[in-house]
């Protein structure tokens, strides 16, 4: 569905005013995404995993060096095509709240991303209404503007709009932030119903322990590079059926396995800072 | 010991958020704190550490009621490091603000030399977080109210914080609230967990 082969990104870091050097945030990247699947890209903060989402979306700033390619069904995956896609084959939930707009409407908004995706306008007001409805968004936050919603209602109106672009390539970026327990189920249950439809869902979080339950499979990032893709049922026990020692310790870490009785030393402490190359 | 009395607060009055709550919290005791979004977990936080006055009752460290002024030995750390330091202050300054942790303090909590020259907008939420909570340790110190502090951290990153504050607050005898919504850290981290819901709290 998704082939990504070699990704690499670099992006300028400005020591001083004219001296530039280059930060190394995807390193040889590789990785299929499959259709019907949900497949959750997991990793400490710094790790690379939203400039992966910005990366295939083609929505990396201007200056940024990109190497690698990336193919969507078979055929190369330019900035034209993913131009052309975006909204329409391609959607991406993004993690920052700032992406609604702040003089539209809720619904207004929603409507504009099934018009983007083919919709005619009065077809489109009917589907973001069902899928507010669906994200349980009352009639008042559908006539709300952005500012007025709280933060988990307007995840859930970003997770409506991806919702009715009927895309076939989801991905959620932290969709469950901020959300009490019961809405990030919802979510998430949404997510995987993508999936079930045959679309694929790349879920990008730092929850591993909210994540498993849906996905397929996992793949753990760290500093830019992919340290392991497994099954999301390898995550059991004492994980010993995991490759890498950091992807076990990831595991290990998690409050209803190890925690506090497990060794630091082994977690091999993440050295977040980002390597300058 | 941190000692609440009846504690009734509310933002408007037809919707009380407690009524008459009470609560103690001993020398190196740590008790988890649970309960739903808008349950008022940190409004009850914020008034155990001064930050709000409580319209019944009264809040007392050792039958004395909290310092006016000066170090307050009643700490809150609070959810997003980023709103709670000054933007034009370099990490260094911020960290140094009230005492001076040791070498061994500062790499127990992970925290690097080579951060301290830079503003805290360039570190990330779990690194500013380190910051944040070694800042709060003065030597003063003697309680702390951990509101939801490692909610945006990764796994390792979230249990690295845990470890080295469990050891310090060990070792001072810090006794500490953590609030939480993950039910399961609670667990592992407290013995004792009381539940806040309909204005009442009630052990878990």
């Amino acid at each position: 569905m998704l082939t990504i082969n070699r990704l690499s990104l670099q992006l300028p870091l400005y020591v001083s005013w004219w001296k530039r050097e280059w930060a190394t945030c995807l390193n040889e990247f590789s990785l299929t995404f499959c259709s019907g699947e949900v497949h959750g890209v997991v990793g400490a903060s710094g790790a690379g995993k939203s400039l992966l989402a910005y990366a295939i979306m083609g929505l990396l700033p201007t200056a940024a060096r990109l190497n690698g390619q990336l193919a969507y069904q078979g055929k190369p995956l330019d900035e034209a095509r993913q131009r052309q896609l975006r909204g329409r084959e391609l959607a991406l939930i993004p993690q920052s709240l700032n992406a609604l707009d702040p003089l539209a409407r809720t619904k207004r908004q929603v409507a504009w991303a099934a018009q983007r995706a083919g919709q005619s306008s009065r077809h489109a007001l009917q589907s973001a209404q069902r899928a507010l409805d669906h994200y349980q968004l009352d009639a008042r936050a559908q006539q709300a503007y952005a500012h007025e919603l709280s933060g988990g209602m307007a995840r859930r109106v970003l997770t409506a709009m991806a919702h009715v672009s009927q895309a076939r390539l989801v991905i959620a970026d932290e969709p469950t932030v901020g959300l009490d327990p019961l809405q990030r189920q919802r979510v998430l249950d949404a997510l995987r119903g993508l999936a079930d439809q045959g679309k694929t869902v790349i879920l990008i979080t730092h929850d591993l322990r909210h994540a498993l339950p849906i996905a397929d499979r996992v793949t753990i990032m760290r500093d830019g590079q992919q340290v392991e893709t497994a099954s999301a049922r390898a995550f059991h026990g004492s994980g010993a059926s995991l490759a890498s020692a950091y992807a076990r310790a990831l595991w290990l870490a998690l409050p209803d396995n190890g925690f506090l009785s497990h060794a630091v030393s082994q977690a091999q402490p993440t050295e977040q800072e980002i390597t300058v190359a | 010991m941190l000692e609440a009395r009846q504690l009734s607060f509310h933002f408007s009055p037809d919707a009380p958020l407690f009524d008459s709550i009470s609560l103690t919290l001993n020398a190196g005791q740590w008790v988890g704190l649970s309960g739903d979004s808008g349950a008022g977990k940190s409004t009850l936080g914020k008034l155990l550490a001064g930050y709000l006055a409580p319209f019944e009752g009264e809040v007392s460290l050792d039958g004395k009621a909290l310092p006016k002024s000066g170090i307050q030995p009643v700490q809150r750390l609070p959810q997003s490091p980023e709103l709670a330091v000054n933007p034009r202050w370099r990490v260094g300054k911020i960290l140094r603000e009230a005492w001076t942790p040791t070498e061994t303090q500062c790499q127990a909590f992970g925290v690097q030399p080579s951060w301290l020259s830079r503003f805290p907008q360039s570190l990330s939420g779990g690194e500013l977080q380190r910051v944040c909570v070694l800042r709060a340790l003065v030597p003063k110190v003697r309680f702390l109210i951990a509101d939801e502090i490692s909610t945006m951290l990764d796994p390792i990153t979230q249990l690295e914080l845990w470890q080295a504050l469990k050891q310090e607050a060990e070792q001072r005898q810090l006794g500490v609230l953590v609030i939480s919504h993950d039910n399961a850290l609670l667990e592992r981290l407290c013995p004792q967990r009381l539940h806040l819901s309909g204005s009442q709290l009630t052990p878990w």
